[in-house]
């Protein structure tokens, strides 16, 4: 039987800066994974991915990321992704640097 | 130290010019990100994790005061005031931002540095004995040929599209520190019993998925021989090395799976072919090249400076015993500076402690400095009585840490806090180790040495050849480590054994806890290393003390 579909978003890197960013619902980019959009079917996943990696001009690499929802939030469920969503964890870099302004 | 020629400057400069115009094409839209990533990775530029990551080449570890200021500039200007210095002698930059990299490899160039062949298919920086030129056990600077061997393989023609990337490495001295049986091709200067200088060629060695130990295939090569041979290695394993399946690709692969015999008769009939077309390399060059790598001018002036300030000086004690080497001339020792301090980042050095160690160079160590794989900095020409004021110096920027060799002393890869291929974290379990047995006050006790740990199977933190190593790997998205014994990264490298099953994230400092309780209890005498214990007793009393709970059951 074939594995139930994992809720997922997608998520690259930004052209310019290479800063990690997540497809929302409007078709933008953002650097919150939180504001990302939520794919429940793999056709949704499919086309949304098609969509985005098109934006060759904004982003690079983009591909499906697995979520859990938190209070109807996504959020990582893989340790790299997390990583992503706040930068390192030997130097205050990254997106945890301005996380709180 | 090598100064370019004009066609060095031009060539680079060139290069420069072209990405310069890439990056445009990429940012405007006229590049797609397929067309521009094997050109940005030509010139070093990989995107990780959270940026993009510059991998600047350090030639064979040697650079001067004045680069290593222009590192700390480039730190500062473009950057994040930091640059993480690597197991293949070459610094990474975290933070750049695509726009910033031609500027950065003006900057580069200003100062006779590029990040040319840090990535690709290609040959790759030529690294060497970092204590190259200064080691006490030296039979001949291998610089001069790694410089040769670096402007024979940039921009070669026929082997910017090798099957896989293919890395050098030579050494020149008895003891082997630059990991010579871990590179596609590694070269031992020897001496035959004529006296005259030649090479040991060693090939198919490598880490990675499939570790293997390099071998021999040509005892004695005279040095006039050595670039008609490589061209040689170099063509076999461009025609028959794997292009079907990446991770059988490197020419480790072709040596196991053809035979050393078999592709050793091929190498020498593509040899026969070289050598007979081959002219030989330029008297005038090869005389230049070898010119600027003759040893500075020492001073032999004897002095008690070090001995007195020893007898009351506990702290610059410690540091002498652990960061100093034997140097060839009886006057001066080999200082290394730790870029190890307890519970920082293995081989990161903020622009401030760059520059401290630029001006150390520029005022005591006759302009020098090393990169080593172990990703600390080597200051090779230090006249001893000038020890306590080059420790003093140290300190004061804390660099000063007395762990050379010791079990914070830790190689470790970037891993998953920036890499891209990573599975797991490096970084902080090196520090949690450092920070640990410090509070345990063990470090000294332990004694020498050698962990390495990488985030992922590609082996960039060696894990293979340490002592103890440990292996990140992603279980279902969670991080978990492998723990292997007996790796041995000299002249007589091995690999390690697989002690047993992964260990969490949170269990891999108790683990070794256990281990090296193990080792202390078990030990013969305060002498007898780890490795040395390892070799004596088996892998069975450090499973046990891994795996207390089978212990049990088995009992």
């Amino acid at each position: 039987m074939a594995k139930p579909f994992s809720p997922k978003v997608v998520t690259a890197n930004d052209l310019m800066d290479g800063d990690a960013v997540w497809l929302t619902a409007a078709g933008t980019w953002s650097l919150k994974a939180d504001e990302a959009l939520v794919l429940d079917t793999p056709e949704d996943a499919a086309r949304a991915l098609a969509a985005a990696t098109a934006q060759q001009g904004q982003i690079v690499g983009a591909y499906l990321a697995d979520i859990a929802l938190a209070d109807g939030r996504p959020v990582p469920v893989h340790t790299r992704e997390a990583l992503r969503t706040r930068g390192p964890s030997n130097y205050y870099h990254g997106k945890q640097e301005t996380a709180h302004v | 130290m090598y100064n370019y020629t004009d066609f060095d400057h031009d060539f680079v400069r060139s290069r420069i010019d072209q990405f310069r115009g890439q990056v445009m094409r990429r940012v405007d839209g006229s590049l797609s990100e397929d067309e521009f990533k094997p050109l940005r990775l030509m010139n070093g530029l990989y995107l990780q994790l959270h940026a993009y990551m510059l991998r600047v080449a350090i030639p064979y570890g040697t650079l001067n005061g004045r680069q290593m200021r222009q590192l700390a500039y480039i730190a500062d200007r473009w950057d994040r005031g930091y640059g993480h210095f690597t197991t293949r002698q070459n610094i990474q930059f975290n933070w750049p931002k695509l726009r910033d990299v031609p500027e950065i490899l003006d900057a580069l160039a200003d100062v006779e540095m590029h990040a040319i062949q840090t990535s690709g298919n290609c040959i790759r920086n030529v690294t060497a004995d970092h204590f190259a030129g200064a080691a006490a056990d030296e039979v001949e600077d291998p610089r001069p040929t790694a410089e040769l061997l670096r402007q024979w393989s940039t921009d070669h023609p026929e082997f910017q599209f090798l099957p896989r990337k293919f890395k050098i490495a030579i050494s020149g001295a008895a003891a082997d520190r630059a990991v010579v049986r871990a590179h596609d091709i590694g070269l031992y200067l020897r001496r035959n019993a004529a006296g005259e200088a030649g090479y040991e060629v060693v090939i198919g060695g490598g880490l990675g998925r499939t570790p293997m130990v390099g071998k021999t295939v040509r005892e004695f090569l005279p040095k006039a021989d050595l670039l008609p041979y490589l061209e040689a290695i170099l063509q076999v394993y461009n025609l028959s090395g794997r292009r079907d399946n990446k991770y059988k690709a490197r020419i480790k692969i072709l040596v196991h799976e053809t035979g050393l015999d078999e592709l050793r008769g091929q190498i020498e009939s593509a040899f026969a072919v070289q050598k007979a077309a081959f002219k030989g390399v330029n008297p005038a060059v090869l005389a230049e090249i070898e010119a600027s790598f003759a040893p500075p001018v020492f001073n032999n002036t004897r002095s008690q400076a070090l001995e007195a300030a020893l007898s009351s000086d506990p702290v610059l004690r410690a540091f002498v015993d652990t960061n100093v080497a034997p140097h060839k001339n009886p006057a001066y020792g080999i200082v290394t500076v730790s870029i190890k301090t307890i519970g920082q980042t293995p081989g990161d050095a903020t622009s401030d402690q760059m520059r401290a160690l630029a001006d150390i160079a520029e005022e005591y160590g006759h302009d020098e400095l090393r990169i080593s794989h172990e990703q600390n900095v080597i200051l090779p020409h230090i006249r001893r009585s000038d020890i306590p004021a080059v420790h003093a110096r140290l300190k004061a920027v804390g660099l000063a840490s007395a762990n050379i060799g010791l079990i914070s002393d830790i190689i470790a890869c970037p891993g998953m806090d920036y890499c891209a291929l990573a599975t797991a974290r490096s970084i902080p379990v090196a520090q949690a180790i450092a920070i640990r047995f410090d509070e345990l006050r063990l470090e000294r006790e332990i004694g020498s040495i050698k962990i390495k740990i990488s985030g992922c199977i590609n082996a960039c933190g060696h894990h293979h050849v340490g002592h103890i190593g440990i292996l990140g790997l992603d279980r279902a998205g969670v991080e978990n480590y492998q723990i292997t014994l007996g790796g041995d990264a000299t002249e007589t490298m091995a690999v390690g054994e697989r002690a047993g099953p992964g260990f969490e994230y949170d269990a891999v400092v108790p683990a070794l806890e256990r281990l090296l309780d193990a080792y202390l209890k078990q030990r013969e005498s305060a002498e007898e290393t780890f490795i040395e214990a390892y070799r004596r007793l088996g892998v069975t009393p450090f499973k046990a003390a891994l795996y207390p709970e089978e212990a049990l059951d088995a009992a």
